[in-house]
């Protein structure tokens, strides 16, 4: 198995600035918007994006969870059913404007999957994507990101594999792996 | 592991505790669903199911169906006192017919125990049993437990008294399985003549006086008396059961603790539970109910992604 690093800690924490001042050009102070991070895996870069802009902005901005598992359009057609995580939105969408936090952009499917789940929870004025990674060329539906951390060139037989520290991991680290 | 160990549903007595645990765990998420404006996931739309009811239903069946229907699978419904079953149709065929017209799921309650059994050796789709004779309600044991868990945080080491007719009752044996399986401590009490001999071999301790059993439990699951399944006597009257083994709000009272009061329904008002008890701060009763679609969404949930 050959794993090539894509992102270490350092150029994570560059990578995650530089995307809050894109959110910020874009969003100014943040009264109309909220952000929402994808179960399972991207809270954990929605809480990072949160706690930066936190700081900066020096106000508090509402964070949810979503989860997509019950909206995925692979159901039955996967080996073992994916696992749902938990949904905590608490706080009104409607009308608002949603920035939807994911870690690896890949088929599109998970997002057009999100985009159904949010529905449920109202209608807001504007939904954009943030992802960290953009896996190019793999897309199956017409999905684009609005914020991207690095974009990457990838065959569909290769895998990102996203180690965070607050997922447990020693370090931050983003690798692209070849499965043999 | 996210898959159930089974792909038919047709008793506690064949899953395993993580199984119970996964079901609900997917029953936590999808209660938090239909607690949302909009109540409905789109999971099950490529699945049909039909609700085959060769008995009387009216809480399981609608509960059935409309956690079929928040999970946007396609229903068909089947009772047979409207049915072919009048003029002489066997259940094999029936079902077949039935599965003829491209069914996924079948859902059954049939009188004769067993019958989900003797089906799931004959066709391919899953099944789940709701209810066959005084044999076993999977279901209903699962949101009995669920709710359980759900009031007093867990369902292991608590006491639970099972109390009214064991004999005829799929419930009493489903809840044994499943919440023996949890780690509670179970109890039976009602008259002699309604606990089966040999209940004491599941493990179950058996008690005649009914406020020794309120004294001794956590939790009291009352049962109905089934007077359909009652082919001779099996105590004087009604009355005399409510005065020896009826529970009143009084006796909830005069208990030195809190203790929760269930009841799968129909209730016999003033039978087995008074009014003022039904109704007590003490009664889950309809906490179950609500829990019941919750459930059953997650059973169907998982069996549905087993035949991928």
């Amino acid at each position: 198995m050959q794993k090539k690093l894509i992102l270490d800690s350092d150029l994570l924490d560059i990578t995650v600035s530089r995307l809050c001042q894109e959110l910020i050009e874009n969003h100014t102070d943040f009264k109309e918007t909220v952000l929402i991070g994808m179960q399972p895996r991207g809270i954990y870069l929605a809480e990072h994006i949160h706690r930066n802009l936190t700081k900066i902005l020096k106000r508090d901005i509402p964070l949810g969870y979503l989860d997509t598992t019950f909206h995925r359009d692979d159901f039955r057609r996967r080996e073992i059913p994916a696992k749902a995580s938990e949904n905590r939105i608490p706080f009104i969408i409607e009308e608002k404007k949603v920035v939807l936090v994911d870690d690896v952009l890949f088929t599109g499917r998970t997002i057009r999957a999100a985009m159904e789940a949010m529905i449920a929870f109202g209608r807001p004025a504007k939904v954009e994507l943030l992802v960290l990674i953009d896996r190019k060329y793999n897309r199956e539906l017409p999905i684009a990101p609005d914020y991207v951390g690095k974009a990457v060139n990838t065959m569909s037989t290769q895998k990102v594999l996203v180690e965070l520290q607050a997922q447990g991991h020693k370090h931050n680290k983003i690798w692209l792996i070849n499965k043999d | 592991m996210s898959k159930l160990s089974q792909k038919h549903l047709l008793g506690i007595k064949d899953i395993t505790r993580e199984d119970i645990e996964l079901i609900f765990e997917t029953a936590d998420n999808f209660k938090e669903v239909i607690n949302r404006p909009i109540k409905k996931v789109p999971s099950l739309r490529d699945v049909t199911i039909a609700n085959v009811f060769f008995e009387n239903s009216t809480r399981t069946r609608l509960s059935f169906e409309l956690a079929e229907k928040r999970l946007s699978a396609d229903v068909v419904n089947f009772s047979a006192s409207t049915s072919s079953v009048k003029k002489g149709e066997t259940l094999l065929d029936t079902v077949n017919n039935i599965l003829a017209m491209k069914v996924d799921m079948v859902v059954m309650r049939h009188a004769s125990p067993g019958a989900p059994h003797y089906l799931s050796r004959h066709i391919k789709a899953n099944i789940i049993n709701a209810g066959d004779g005084t044999h076993e309600h999977p279901t209903q044991a699962l949101l009995d437990a669920f709710s359980i868990r759900e009031k007093l945080g867990s369902v292991a080491g608590k006491k639970i008294a099972i109390i009214g007719d064991i004999l005829h009752s799929r419930v009493a044996l489903s809840n044994i399985f499943a919440l023996q399986k949890l780690g509670a401590k179970i109890m039976v009490c009602g008259p002699p003549t309604l606990l089966p001999k040999f209940i004491g071999q599941l493990g179950v301790q058996v008690e005649l006086d009914v406020n020794k059993a309120l004294q001794w439990c956590d939790v009291a699951n009352v049962l109905r008396i089934q007077l359909e399944r009652q082919q001779i006597k099996y105590f004087p009257s009604l009355r005399e059961y409510s005065l020896y083994y009826g529970i009143t709000k009084k006796m909830l009272d005069n208990l030195k603790k809190e203790i929760v009061v269930m009841h799968p329904g129909p209730i016999n008002r003033g039978v087995e539970l008074s009014s003022d008890a039904a109704d007590s701060s003490h009664s889950i009763i309809l906490d179950q109910v609500e829990n019941g679609v919750a459930v059953r969404m997650a059973v169907l949930y998982l069996l549905a992604s087993a035949t991928a």
